[in-house]
């Protein structure tokens, strides 16, 4: 049988085995396409929502600082601000050069831009710029949609309402460094519009302050556009904790005002609570500037200052206590009872230890002078006699017993503790034993002996109030501290304070000029101080010694006052430390006193017991 | 053959043609044509939201009513016709090919477009219809007994080769493979021996590694690694087909909705309006839609391979089968690529995609296969004339 040949009968038995093929690769791409949709769906379902959707994290509101009235020392502003990231973005300086068409951006900035660009790495989000002013941030925003990578948003930063004021004692916030990622890399710490305390009760309550982030989610397209926010799908941040501070934004103010043209520190304490309701240092700063990143010249200036403003020289200013000390001196001639207080010590304005002749401030001497007088008029010659008589190792216990010496549990860093020197401390240090001379030193304040203004007004606070005053910063729970008392008589505390109150309200008083309240009844106890800055040399003391005018700044004496008030009912204690300002009488005690005054007339008590003075008085006349 | 005005027979045969056109075959195209406007008109943005006439849909449409008058047109035009310019049409795109080679536009690395005034052509698409006439021709003229000689093969074979060979050098290897598959069907349909068959498919088997080394360029290389190990270029081709895979795959089985893709919407589909048109449907359709619309091709396939038993000619027959086979191939191979069985070649979905070559080169094969159908009975002379 021969096989059929025709074209037709060829073509439709091969047209049957083409359509065989075709059918078979229908078949194939079908059971792949019900492949795919079917056991695979959920699969790529994720995925598909997984392209769909981002997170976007949302940085929680800062807590806020306050007062202890409830006054916002450091809280949040409103924030215009353009973020690059740098995922999405081919080409990052034609990128910024188009954003350098809408907004002015610095030289200064693009270094910055560039450095953060290259040490976070592109999957970070960078700041371009913040702090954008309103008519900057909308011309962006009608553009950024054009420029990849580009987006604006608003937000809230960190604003500190009150200024230099507040600048050392409650720091500033400012962008996350490198070093701060190392400690704790977290999503939130990336985001670029986030602040990290950099300084102060910012830093030490960083935790406290800052919340939790939250998410946001967001729908975008294949190229990073945000096409929907699903506000649904919104997992709140978790605001920061507020944190109340002793303080009173008021007087803070106030005393950085008084001493605004100082290189200065003031601490004001309430005696019952240990509470600081002031604590300044002068000059300062102004932290909305670190904020959003200082200029590096900004930021030169006030470090080459030689009134060094970004010291916090409360914690960290170390000074000889000078005359201030007296008082721990003679208490603890006092309490060894070497020196009784009314055995009188001839001044004759020096004395001789050896060959070395030691000099009382005032040239002629003030004659025979028992404590109280001593006291008053600061005499040197009867201190050194305590001070010989009592020896450095007890001088040094009475010094710790005031709180010298030591750190405060305070939460901030940057307390220095000074030096409260004695014999074993010597030995430790230099390796050689404690000199007589020393111990003269020793008796008005001076030589090795240091210590920072808060611890002069906690020394202050423990004298008016005989209790181991401990001071406060942040108020953290609702009851008033309770102090132990001092283990030191009672009498000779009294005795002590009687004849601080007479320093500023008896005419041969060392401050009497310049520490009168001038609130009727109500009087200032104060101790003035006047620590030597450089060495007097014999030379200098046959032809004169200098006054203070007529040497440079950084010769002068320091000047420092310590006092509290009501002398008869101590609520407050002050230190007034004005470097280089020169006399502690002229200088420091006129400050002391207007904050002092300011402080006792915002008092309610202090103001009801005025009212009932003046009544009375009113009552005498008629 | 008949002259002067229009002669009441001449007018009712003209009726008669009208009437005998496949409906059917028409009303599958156009269905298949309003789902691609349809998901066009979803895909396309609208600056606002989703679902726009504008710039895709409108056109596709106006496009594919044009293309339909066109192919009616066509329908009418008799078989013999088709016949007569079977071989100057090849000769004239075979130049036009030979021209782009010389003068040709080039565009993506590629040059295939050759600019005519106000209209760019893009000869290679034409030259597949134009082969497929030509061989059909060649074919209809050779006896019976001369089919089984194998010499009496390589003509059509070197017809299918040489623009095929212009094609690649473009290159554009897709449509050159595409075009030597077609030209192959009419061969193989032809009756050329099986052993033929058998040793060219090992051939190229064979020669497949070695034009991998020493004729393909860099990126078609690259796209054939790309599709045997998708992670291989995850921002690029691998990249499209894992997104095309995770549109079908989260489409489910009954899709995400009209106007409700969020992989084409969102642009992680790449050439969501063209080439990955399939994904988006089925993206947004299902399974249920995707297979429909499978079902729908081959439903079309299937009526027009019965327009080629039935026709009396071998011209018709060849000719209907070859286009019914390359249309096959666009759908296979487009369909394959997207759900990442072939690597991605430029191939668009029939119909579906939008474009407007890939819309008249469609329109045309479906013109000459209506006429087929219409011209069913008629007697072709195995000389082209006479």
């Amino acid at each position: 049988m021969k096989a059929r040949v025709d074209k037709q009968f060829v073509f439709n038995r091969r047209a049957l085995v083409a359509s065989g093929f075709g059918a078979l690769g229908f078949l194939l791409v079908g059971s792949r396409l019900a492949w795919l949709q079917l056991s695979e769906a959920e699969n790529y379902q994720a995925m598909a929502a997984d392209n769909r959707f981002n997170f976007r994290l949302i940085v929680p509101p800062r807590g806020a600082i306050i007062d202890r009235n409830n006054v916002v020392v450091a809280g949040v502003r409103l924030d215009f601000r353009a973020i690059l990231e740098p995922e999405k973005v081919e080409d990052v300086q034609a990128t910024l050069a188009r954003v350098g068409q809408v907004i002015e951006l610095s030289e200064q900035r693009l270094k910055t831009i560039e450095r953060d660009l290259k040490s976070r790495g592109r999957a970070a989000p960078v700041m371009i710029e913040d702090n954008l002013s309103w008519q900057a941030f909308s011309a962006l925003a009608v553009r950024a949609p054009e420029i990849p990578g580009v987006r604006v948003e608003t937000g809230e930063i960190r604003a500190y309402p009150k200024g230099p004021a507040f600048a050392h004692l409650v720091g500033y916030v400012g962008k996350v460094a490198d070093k701060d990622l190392q400690k704790e890399n977290i999503a939130l710490l990336r985001n670029p519009s986030y602040r990290i305390g950099k300084s102060g009760l910012e830093k030490a309550y960083e935790h406290h302050l800052r919340g939790v982030a939250g998410a946001r989610k967001i729908e975008v397209d294949a190229f990073g556009r945000v096409i929907k926010e699903w506000s649904g799908d919104v997992r709140p941040p978790v605001p920061g904790d507020p944190l109340k501070l002793t303080v009173d934004a008021h007087l803070q103010e106030y005393a950085a005002w008084r001493l605004r043209e100082d290189s200065a520190s003031a601490v004001l304490m309430d005696i019952e609570t240990g509470d600081i309701l002031a604590m300044t240092s002068t000059p300062a700063f102004d932290p909305n500037s670190f904020v959003s990143g200082i200029s590096y010249d900004e930021y030169g200036m006030l470090r080459e200052d030689e009134r060094t403003p970004l010291r916090n020289k409360p914690f960290s200013g170390l000074y000889p206590p000078g005359s201030t000390f007296k008082t721990v001196v003679a208490l603890a001639a006092l309490e060894a009872g070497a020196m009784p207080a009314l055995e009188r010590v001839n001044c004759i304005g020096h004395t001789q230890l050896g060959s070395h002749r030691f000099h009382c401030w005032k040239r002629g001497g003030h004659g025979m002078v028992n404590m109280h007088e001593a006291i008053k008029t600061s005499c040197d010659i009867y201190f050194y006699e305590c001070a010989r008589r009592v020896g450095p190792a007890r001088i040094a216990k009475m010094a710790r017993i005031f709180g010298l010496g030591e750190t405060y549990d305070l939460a901030v860093s940057g307390q220095k503790e000074g030096i409260v020197p004695d014999p074993n401390w010597k030995r430790g240090r230099y390796g050689r034993g404690w000199l007589p001379g020393e111990t003269y030193n020793y008796g008005i304040g001076q030589g090795y002996l240091l210590c920072n203004p808060l611890q002069l007004c906690v020394m202050t606070a423990r004298l008016a109030a005989g209790r181991s005053v401990e001071p406060r910063l942040v108020i953290d729970s609702p009851e008033t501290p309770r102090f132990e008392s001092l283990p030191v008589a009672r009498n000779h505390v009294d005795m002590v304070r009687e004849a601080m109150a007479s320093v500023s309200n008896e005419m041969t008083g060392t401050a009497f000029r310049n520490s009168q309240l001038d609130l009727g009844g109500l009087m200032m106890a104060g101790k003035t101080g006047t620590a030597q800055v450089r060495r007097i040399t014999l030379a200098e003391r046959r032809t004169g010694v200098l006054k203070n005018e007529d040497l440079p700044w950084r010769l002068r004496d320091h000047a420092l006052f310590v006092a509290f008030a009501p002398s008869d009912a101590p609520r407050f204690a002050i230190s007034v430390v004005v470097e280089h300002g020169g006399g502690g009488s002229t200088v420091a005690a006129p400050r002391a006193r207007d904050i002092m005054r300011e402080a006792l007339l915002r008092d309610p008590a202090t103001r009801i017991r005025l009212q009932k003075m003046a009544a009375e008085k009113m009552g005498d006349i008629l | 053959m008949s002259q002067g005005l229009v002669h009441p027979m001449e007018r009712r045969r003209a009726i008669g043609k009208i009437m005998g056109l496949d409906y059917a075959l028409l009303l599958l195209i156009s269905l298949v044509a309003t789902a691609g406007v349809a998901i066009l008109y979803s895909v396309a943005e609208t600056g606002t939201g989703f679902g726009s006439w504008h710039p895709w849909a409108l056109k596709h449409l106006v496009r594919f009513l044009i293309c339909l008058v066109l192919c009616m047109g066509m329908a009418m035009v008799n078989l013999r016709v088709w016949l007569s310019v079977a071989y100057p049409l090849y000769g004239v795109v075979l130049v036009l090919l030979v021209l782009v080679e010389l003068v040709g536009k080039t565009a993506m690395g590629a040059q295939r477009w050759l600019d005519i005034g106000p209209v760019q052509i893009q000869p290679s698409e034409f030259m597949k219809i134009a082969l497929l006439l030509a061989l059909a021709r060649y074919y209809h003229a050779l006896r019976d007994e001369d089919s089984r000689r194998l010499l009496a093969h390589v003509p059509p074979i070197l017809m299918t080769l040489v623009p095929a060979a212009l094609v690649a050098h473009q290159p554009d290897l897709g449509t050159a493979v595409l075009l030597s598959l077609t030209g192959g069907i009419i061969v193989f349909l032809a009756g050329i021996n099986w052993r033929v068959v058998v040793g060219a498919i090992v051939l190229f088997a064979a020669s497949v590694p070695i034009a991998f080394h020493f004729v393909l360029h860099d990126y078609q290389k690259g796209r054939i690694l790309t599709f045997l190990d998708p992670s291989r270029d995850p921002m690029g081709a691998g990249y499209h087909i894992m997104q095309s895979k995770i549109a079908m795959g989260s489409g489910g089985v009954f899709g995400k909705g009209f106007m409700q893709g969020t992989q084409s919407q969102l642009n992680f589909l790449p050439e969501k309006h063209t080439d990955f048109i399939f994904p988006a449907f089925a993206e947004e359709f299902g399974l249920v839609g995707g297979l429909g619309l499978l079902c729908l091709y081959v439903v079309i396939l299937a009526r027009c391979l019965g327009i080629s038993a039935n026709a009396r000619s071998h011209f018709g027959r060849l000719m209907v089968a070859g286009l019914t086979g390359m249309i096959a191939l666009y759908i296979l191979i487009n369909a394959a690529m997207v759900m990442g069985l072939a690597p991605v070649v430029g191939v668009p979905m029939p119909l579906l995609s939008y474009g407007g070559t890939s819309m008249i080169s469609i329109m045309i094969s479906f013109g000459l296969i209506l006429s087929t159908h219409i011209h069913r009975h008629a007697e072709l002379p195995r000389m082209g004339h006479g």
